[in-house]
């Protein structure tokens, strides 16, 4: 704890509240959100700038020195590189960098999302040995040599056996120290996030951004809370394909939908790569809602009912409004397991709509 | 938390050596006390301005934070840190190569002989770490009595009238001694001056006629001394401490930012000497005395780093130096005076050389007397100017952006003057502390030719209203027409001067 953490928390929650404010407008306007280098997202804050009277900038001439000919532009009012700091707020924009842990901690607040539990009492844990203890006894092959040297230095210069002038010291039997381990329980906390898109000629380019914009806060959240996050991406119209993050989001293909091919495609992704009991699994799957006649969507529901539902933490369904999708599809997964406490659905209508819909989905905390 | 700031016995040996020199060179400086800190701890005390302990406040959280990002992004670092005060103490960083702590260590000998011998310093506390943590103490009893937020806002009130203050009162000793001002005495209307006299004397000696025409002419003068105050106060926020609507808390918050506005006011007023001065004096003593070989490169690479410019700006490490290594010189060959002026042989200019060499004498006669205006009035030549490019700039609202305008002497004088002038901030003075006789404020503007910035301008009439307690205005020119600014605790409003 520094003395100057107080005021420095102070001013964090000052620009959080601004943050919190501009919070909505935020998560609408996805451009704003770029993954720069490690993790790090810049959001752009100003200053607090408490006001006085002062000239307005741009109405005072100065000096500068150099080159340079008349008319020629000089350089932006940069501040001073000198080795103080300077005592004048500059006329700048502090770029807050808000790492991504902060940004979905102020999610978290924002929406009052709970915290992700582990996985319930059968949750696994892994039994993890740490070579940090030592012991009296143990194979030599492990024998602390600093330790014992030390011990038995010890023990001679309490009993005066040791000679400055000869300075040997030998250890004895008990001298010896030895590494061992140390078992810990790791909560095993290994996520998947599986997201599916339908990637049919109805998905345009805006429910294309509704899905990136909210894939990207569901990402932020679930990656705060699970140390080891994977994510496999799944596009389908009439069929399946799983995919990079960069195609899922720019690929456009056309025809028709046939939803069961992605869901066919989870179940086996899930079967080969995240058994359920090592793996927390989120599918996630936005769609206009438009699927195949005939018993395609029969055979949805038997897959989710059967196979996918009871794999997953949660089964999220989102439906995003397409001028040309019938939107039939939530209305028969309420209908076929929509009582299913595992299964979360919502329609997410517009931009304003991320909002409650990520709500949904994470409020359970499961 | 302060591990260990005791310098190594490296640095501690070096410290003596350049301590030594210093005093060779003549430097009379404060003791200096140095701590060795890491660069959080240093950007803390710098986030305090330089102090250890300051009263909680956001705005520290907030330079800290910047601090410590451009220091983690090698934007920039704190090089050195020096506080005015008796002992003065500074701080040097850790991680710093040997060859930077024995720059700084010179500079900062530079910093504490100016902040001792600068007459402008003369009236500044010099036990002011002790000061500002009695302040901090005053505040966080204030922050416990009626809460973090009462008190943090209402010093962010005070804070936006910080600079209302007026840098010269402390030279004139008698109207800072007395901050009680009695405001009594004229308004008693007494009997005239009466002699005591026998009765039998009395229309001799007291005349009646006299005494009602001193009686008529004392209350004449006090209906004259009726403005209030009777003279235009620039110290603004004296005037709010005694005549504004405060809790007794916050008047101690309103003194307590009023003192320590007051404190920094001389660094303000003397960036550029005192800069040049520091600079001058590790540049000597590093590159005659100090410097190893081996360390050569290095000092040259930190050394152009403090005083290379940014176009668009003055760096006063760089002007203030070579501002007094241009005296030194002249002063040394004579090259100043009516003769040098009126000679008009190039020849015998070039040539010039009275072999006085009174040049040492003289800058540390200038570094005694003058303050930044003074020095660039005194002594910007325009042989200087032309030697080190000076140009004035102006915005261009066409392209968007600053211009060169131009690199006429004259022009760049008067720009320079006009922006050290009150530190650079607008020029504002109480004129009506009743005005339309209704006990509102009237504050004014004294128009130096540049305006005031009125979204900002607007929001510190609230800040004024917090602690004035009745409407307030100010007087300025707004395109180029006289305009009063006010606000009534609900509204702003505009007029032209009635």
């Amino acid at each position: 704890m520094r003395k100057i953490d107080p005021d420095t928390n102070r001013f964090r929650n000052i620009v959080r509240g601004k943050i919190r404010e501009n919070l909505k407008q935020y998560i609408s306007q996805g451009e704003m959100l770029a993954r720069q280098g490690k993790n790090v997202v810049s959001v752009p804050l100003p200053q607090i700038d408490i006001p006085n009277f002062r000239f307005g900038s741009t109405d005072q001439d100065g000096v500068g020195l150099g080159e340079g000919e008349e008319g020629q532009p000089i350089g932006g009012e940069q501040a001073l590189p000198g080795p103080e700091a300077g005592d004048q707020p500059g006329e700048h924009i502090l770029e807050v960098d808000v790492s991504l842990e902060e940004l979905a901690e102020i999610l978290g607040e924002e929406l009052e999302l709970p915290r992700i539990e582990p996985r319930g009492t059968e949750s696994i844990e892994v039994e993890k040995d740490r070579y940090t203890g030592i012991h009296r006894s143990g194979p030599e092959s492990l024998r602390h040599f600093r330790r014992t040297f030390k011990a038995a230095l010890r023990r001679q210069i309490a009993s005066g056996s040791y000679d400055v002038k000869n300075p040997k010291v030998i250890p004895f039997r008990e001298d010896r120290r030895y590494r061992s381990w140390n078992t810990k329980k790791v909560p095993q906390s290994n996520a998947v996030i599986i997201y599916m898109m339908d990637v049919s000629g109805s998905m345009g380019t805006e429910q294309k951004d509704i899905v990136r914009i909210e894939s990207f806060w569901l990402d932020t959240w679930l990656r705060s809370q699970y140390k080891n996050l994977e994510t496999r991406y799944i596009i389908h119209d009439a069929q399946a394909k799983l995919v990079d993050s960069h195609t899922f989001f720019h690929v456009r293909e056309s025809g028709g939908t046939k939803i069961s091919s992605a869901y066919n495609m989870a179940k086996d992704l899930i079967q080969k790569e995240f058994s359920p009991q090592e793996w927390n699994i989120y599918p996630f799957h936005f769609s206009d809602g438009d699927n195949w006649g005939g018993d395609d969507t029969a055979q949805c529901l038997k897959l989710l009912e059967e196979d996918l539902i009871p794999a997953s933490n949660v089964f999220c369904y989102g439906q995003v409004k397409s001028a040309y999708g019938s939107g039939q599809f939530i209305k028969d997964l309420r209908e076929g397991v929509g009582q299913n406490d595992k299964m979360l659905l919502s329609e997410i209508n517009s931009r304003e709509e991320i909002l409650p819909s990520i709500k949904t989905f994470l409020r359970k905390g499961c | 938390m302060l591990q260990n700031s005791a310098l190594t016995p490296e640095i501690e040996e070096w410290r003596g050596t350049i301590r030594q020199h210093a005093l060779d060179c003549g430097l009379d400086f404060f003791e200096v006390i140095y701590e060795l800190v890491d660069y959080d701890e240093m950007n803390m005390i710098a986030a305090y301005g330089g102090f250890p302990v300051r009263y909680p406040h956001w705005r520290w959280g907030m330079q800290f934070e910047a601090l410590q990002k451009q220091y983690s992004y090698g934007l920039a670092k704190i090089y050195e840190l020096v506080i005015n005060n008796d002992p003065c103490y500074a701080y040097l960083m850790r991680c710093n190569p040997l060859v930077d702590q024995k720059l700084v260590m010179s500079h900062v000998y530079g910093h504490s002989d100016f902040f001792k011998n600068n007459s402008w310093f003369s009236h500044t506390n010099r036990k002011m770490v002790d000061t500002i943590s009695n302040h901090a103490v005053r505040i966080r009893r204030h922050i416990d009595e009626h809460g973090q937020d009462a008190v943090e806002e209402f010093i962010d009130v005070c804070l936006s009238l910080e600079n209302l203050i007026d840098p010269h009162l402390p030279y004139f000793s008698a109207r800072a001694a007395s901050p009680e001002v009695d405001q009594e005495d004229t308004s008693s209307g007494k009997p005239a001056t009466r002699i005591p006299a026998r009765p039998y004397m009395e229309v001799f000696v007291n005349p009646p006629e006299v005494l009602a025409r001193e009686k008529e002419e004392i209350l004449n003068r006090a209906e004259d001394t009726q403005k209030f105050p009777e003279h235009e106060e620039r110290d603004v926020l004296r005037f709010l401490l005694h005549h504004g609507q405060l809790r007794r808390w916050q008047r101690d918050v309103l003194s307590i930012i009023r003192e320590e506005a007051y404190y920094f006011i001389p660094q303000g007023m003397t960036k550029i000497m005192n800069e040049g001065w520091a600079s001058f004096w590790h540049s000597r003593m590093m590159t005659r005395k100090i410097l190893d070989s081996s360390e050569v490169v290095d000092y040259a690479d930190h050394h152009s780093g403090t005083l290379c410019c940014s176009p668009g700006s003055v760096n006063p490490y760089k002007v203030g130096i070579e501002l007094f290594r241009d005296i030194e010189q002249r002063w040394d060959s004579g090259r100043h005076g009516k003769a040098w002026e009126s000679c008009e042989d190039l020849h015998g200019k070039t040539e010039w050389d009275d072999g006085k060499r009174r040049g040492m004498e003289k800058i540390f006669e200038v570094r005694k007397s003058h303050n930044d205006i003074t020095f660039i009035d005194e002594f910007l030549t325009e042989d200087f100017c032309d030697q080190h490019k000076l140009f004035n700039y102006r915005y261009d609202r066409q392209m968007g952006q600053y211009v060169l305008d131009g690199r006429d002497f004259a022009t760049i004088k008067r720009t320079f003057l006009d922006q050290l002038s009150n530190c650079g901030r607008p020029r504002i003075h109480v004129e009506d502390g009743n005005y339309c006789n209704r006990g509102e404020l009237l504050l004014q503007h004294v128009w130096s030719g540049t305006p005031l910035k009125l979204d900002y301008a607007r929001r510190t009439l609230e800040n004024l209203y917090r602690v004035w307690g009745r409407p307030v205005h100010i007087e300025t020119q707004i395109d180029g027409k006289t305009k009063i600014l006010g606000y009534n605790g609900s509204r702003h409003d505009e007029r032209t001067n009635a």
